[in-house]
């Protein structure tokens, strides 16, 4: 344990900017991971009751309408 | 010192009256002794009791209640509820729906009711196509600006377009319905008592004919769900009025369903997003809660943990 905490502390925490940096890239990630995964299963519950999930039946007529 | 005594004192001279009261009792035995068994205590409390609770009971009785002017017939029949699953919380519109009920809309609701709160664009990506819409929007007809000369004249639909009115004004309206103004639609989810039940009840609610003994004024129709049971609006929706493009059985329950639902994104277009950050903030917010509930107890450990000892000390020292 003291091990792992001192490895962190000598990897990231020690010099500030590299602190700053990983907490900055460390938001990024967690916002992109987050927001994905939260869409994904958002997707999941409303499955076929979205726009985007009856929105090919209409372009597909659209498409034969313009041939 | 004497601060202290004089309270002392008035205690004393208190204290004595009870003992005096006492004395005089032990001489009248037998009353006092009656008066104070456990019977009559008993006796005392409980009607003391009955008393309170029911003069409480009886004001509660003459002023506490509501008072109803009207009478149930007046209020309308109370709306069953129904499941809608676009109400769950974790739940968007079905955007099929959507696009059924605004069809139903479209060819029934909109000979006499308005939607003027909503703009033709806010339907793209919701529920139809760019070009759907634009072809929906031109063919209505709008004022332009005033050109060089000052007339006013007419152009074709756009997007950023609200959906026209059927009557150019409420007067319009109500001389058209019989005096009676179809409402704007608009928020008409938001705005009834009931909301989705209430607006699925009312349109599904028209019996054949009116109960016996009902009273319906002329030009009026029967309806139980409708305040007052009267109401200038007629039963619209049967089976088979519409006909759906994606081959749903178009009955009236089911266009009654899909309009209202319809007309509940109307009212709240907003309810799909605000469901999903709801969701989103609930899930950050309970990781967050957790961190800070084990923050507390890492702070609190070593004071909740350690113990306090006076030693006293052993003695002089020297």
């Amino acid at each position: 344990m003291a091990g792992i905490s001192n490895a962190i502390y000598q990897s990231i925490i020690r010099r500030n900017a590299v602190f700053l940096t990983t907490i900055f890239a460390g938001a990024f990630a967690f916002e992109l991971s987050f927001d994905t995964a939260s869409n994904k299963i958002w997707d999941t519950w409303n499955a076929g009751r979205q726009w985007k999930d009856i929105k090919p039946r209409y372009l597909v007529k659209e498409d034969e309408d313009d041939e | 010192m004497l601060g202290r005594s004089l309270p002392r004192v008035a205690a004393r001279a208190f204290a004595r009256q009870p003992v005096g009261k006492s004395t005089r009792a032990s001489s009248t035995a037998a009353g006092a002794d009656a008066a104070s068994s456990p019977f009559y205590l008993t006796l005392t409390a409980s009607l003391a009791t009955a008393a309170a609770a029911g003069s409480a009971a009886w004001y509660y009785h003459l002023y506490g209640q509501e008072a109803f002017a009207m009478t149930p017939a007046e209020e309308g029949l109370h709306a069953t509820h129904y499941p809608w699953v676009h109400q769950r919380f974790n739940k968007t519109f079905d955007h099929a729906a959507l696009r059924r009920g605004f069809q139903v809309y479209r060819e029934v609701c909109a000979s006499c009711h308005s939607l003027t709160r909503v703009p033709w664009r806010s339907f793209v990506g919701v529920m139809h196509t760019v070009d759907e819409m634009k072809a929906m929007a031109e063919e209505n007809e709008y004022d332009t600006e005033p050109n060089d000369q000052g007339e006013i004249e007419k152009r074709p639909g756009k997007l950023s377009d609200y959906i026209p009115a059927p009557y150019k004004n409420d007067e319009a309206a109500r001389a058209a319905n019989g005096g009676a103004l179809p409402p704007d639609l608009s928020l008409i989810i938001k705005g009834r008592h009931g909301g989705c039940d209430y607006v699925f009840n009312l349109l599904t609610g028209y019996p054949d004919e009116p109960p016996a003994g009902a009273s319906v004024a002329e030009g009026m129709n029967f309806n139980p769900y409708f305040p007052g049971t009267g109401i200038a609006m007629g039963r619209v929706l049967f089976d088979g009025v519409v006909e759906y493009e994606d081959g749903t059985p178009a009955t009236t329950s089911q266009m009654a369903k899909d309009v209202v639902e319809f007309l509940n994104w109307a009212a709240e277009p907003e309810m799909d997003d605000r469901k999903k950050m709801g969701v989103k903030a609930i899930a950050l917010l309970t990781g967050l809660f957790a961190i800070s509930i084990w923050v507390k107890r890492y702070k609190w450990a070593p004071i909740k943990s350690r113990k306090i000892v006076y030693s006293p000390p052993i003695g002089p020292r020297r």
